[in-house]
């Protein structure tokens, strides 16, 4: 039916129903913020920044007994095939309470009462799933800063091209596809912080791209790890 | 010292299971004790602990800081002390109960822009942290260099019962005055104050390694004024 998938079961690209695009990922690239990471997913190219905790400005915002997080996404004018007004868009400001309530569950906020925590997710280039790289690159630059944190978080969007459940949409999939599903999770404690659909699928097409999903999470979680690992403490893994 | 195990750790990682008295930078869910920073996990016979290799300063009572006043009301002296928080030194703390406004004038003690050493007086959820600076050693900073690290290798700088900062100070004939907030004053000889200053960025880089008070003592006793050029 769809050219998006050819009989052999590949994609566009190559890539097999449960392959993820290549994945880069690096720790500590932003000098003057407290935490940073960059990240590319595929085609995107996403740069992450943590600043805080700090005061709260304006003072009325503060909560007495936990932080208040805060998460600005923006695609910058030049990340979309033509020029993307810079201006919060509708698209953008759901984007940013996504990202906030994806990290929330992860951060120990109680930790740092009556102050702020500023996450600024700028996306340089974009392609499909850019949200869960965010989401990815944000836990990163959360964890550089030294927030105590619960867990990581880890993203990773699945969907459905030509009626069949597929991991990790990229652009085209996205716009001609069936359905889109990102998803992120704590992968030690086993939670789901992110979920949404657009598209209809089936309980059993659910479940199938969940799991494709939740498998796409956790190759992810094991790339974070290492881009960590690598920032701290190079090449000795252990002592 | 056998039975310390270490191992490096990311956020959510599994340190130890089975039951610990003593835990810090942890969180536990029934047997189960996890990280809750990147750091250096160490286990030993009833305590887990992560030692962090980044993170902020988070103001605690008690705790000696260095700060630069930044304003003055009628009443406060404000200190930044590089916290999320600003920090208030009340005139009263300085010119005792009888201070009057109309009487004392704050910037005869404290001008905008000096260097204090406080101690942290009170700090909670309801309040801005609140420093005195009668006690021996607090006050002014008169003369000497500020180096800033990273809060989180404090403790690090200081050593095992003050035995890092007594290699530095023996090694180069300056007094150091550490706080907690990770600015450093070290007062003495120009080279010394150079010296060093060296020693304390080798401390911050390779806070993680385990012989490092042995490479601070060969770094001192090596470089006499090579690194001028910083």
């Amino acid at each position: 039916m769809s050219s998006l998938i050819n009989s052999e079961g590949k994609r566009r690209d190559g890539r097999g129903i449960d392959e993820l695009r290549p994945i880069k990922m690096q720790v500590g690239v932003i000098q003057n913020a407290n935490g940073s990471a960059y990240i590319e997913f595929g085609k995107n190219k996403i740069l992450a920044g943590v600043y805080g905790p700090k005061e709260v400005h304006p003072k009325h915002m503060a909560l007495s007994d936990t932080a208040v997080l805060r998460c600005r996404y923006h695609m910058t004018p030049f990340s979309t095939d033509t020029r993307k007004n810079p201006a919060p868009s509708r698209r953008e400001v759901e984007i940013s309470k996504v990202i906030r309530e994806a990290l929330e569950p992860a951060l120990i906020l109680t930790d740092y009462p009556r102050t702020a925590i500023d996450v600024y997710v700028e996306v340089l280039q974009s392609d499909g799933g850019s949200r869960c790289a965010g989401v990815t690159a944000a836990s990163l630059a959360l964890a550089d800063a030294g927030i105590n944190m619960l867990d990581l978080v880890s993203g990773c969007a699945a969907g459905k091209i030509g009626g069949i459940p597929v991991v990790d949409l990229d652009d085209p999939e996205d716009k001609e596809g069936d359905g889109d599903m990102p998803v992120a999770i704590l992968p030690n404690l086993g939670k789901v912080t992110l979920l949404q659909i657009d598209g209809k699928f089936s309980s059993e097409e659910f479940e199938k791209a969940f799991s494709y999903a939740r498998e796409g999470c956790m190759k992810v979680y094991a790339m974070q790890r290492k881009a960590l690992m690598d920032h701290y403490f190079g090449a000795e893994e252990s002592i | 010292m056998s039975e310390v195990k270490r191992k490096y750790v990311i956020p959510g990682e599994l340190v130890a299971e089975g039951s610990y008295r003593n835990v810090s930078n942890i969180f536990r869910v029934e047997q189960r004790y996890y990280s809750t920073r990147i750091g250096l996990a160490e286990v030993l016979e009833d305590s887990v602990r992560v030692i962090p290799l980044s993170g902020p300063y988070f103001p605690r009572v008690d705790d000696l800081v260095i700060g630069k006043i930044t304003d003055y009301s009628a009443f406060a002296w404000e200190v930044d002390i590089s916290a999320c928080l600003p920090a208030f030194l009340p005139a009263q703390s300085v010119f005792g109960r009888e201070y009057s406004p109309a009487r004392d004038s704050l910037t005869n003690k404290f001008a905008v822009g000096d260097l204090i050493v406080a101690r942290i007086a009170a700090f909670d959820r309801t309040r801005d942290p609140l420093l005195t600076v009668s006690d021996n050693g607090l006050g002014l900073v008169s003369s000497g260099e500020v180096v800033k690290i990273s809060p989180i290798k404090v403790p690090r700088v200081i050593g095992k019962k003050g035995t890092m900062i007594k290699t530095i100070e023996s090694g180069t004939n300056c007094r150091l005055t550490v706080g907690q907030n990770g600015l450093i004053v070290i007062d003495g000889s120009a080279e010394g104050i150079l010296k060093a200053a060296s020693a304390l960025r080798l401390i911050e880089e390779e806070a993680h390694i385990a012989d490092l008070n042995q490479k601070v003592q060969e770094l001192i006793s090596k470089t006499s004024g090579v690194e001028r050029n910083e």
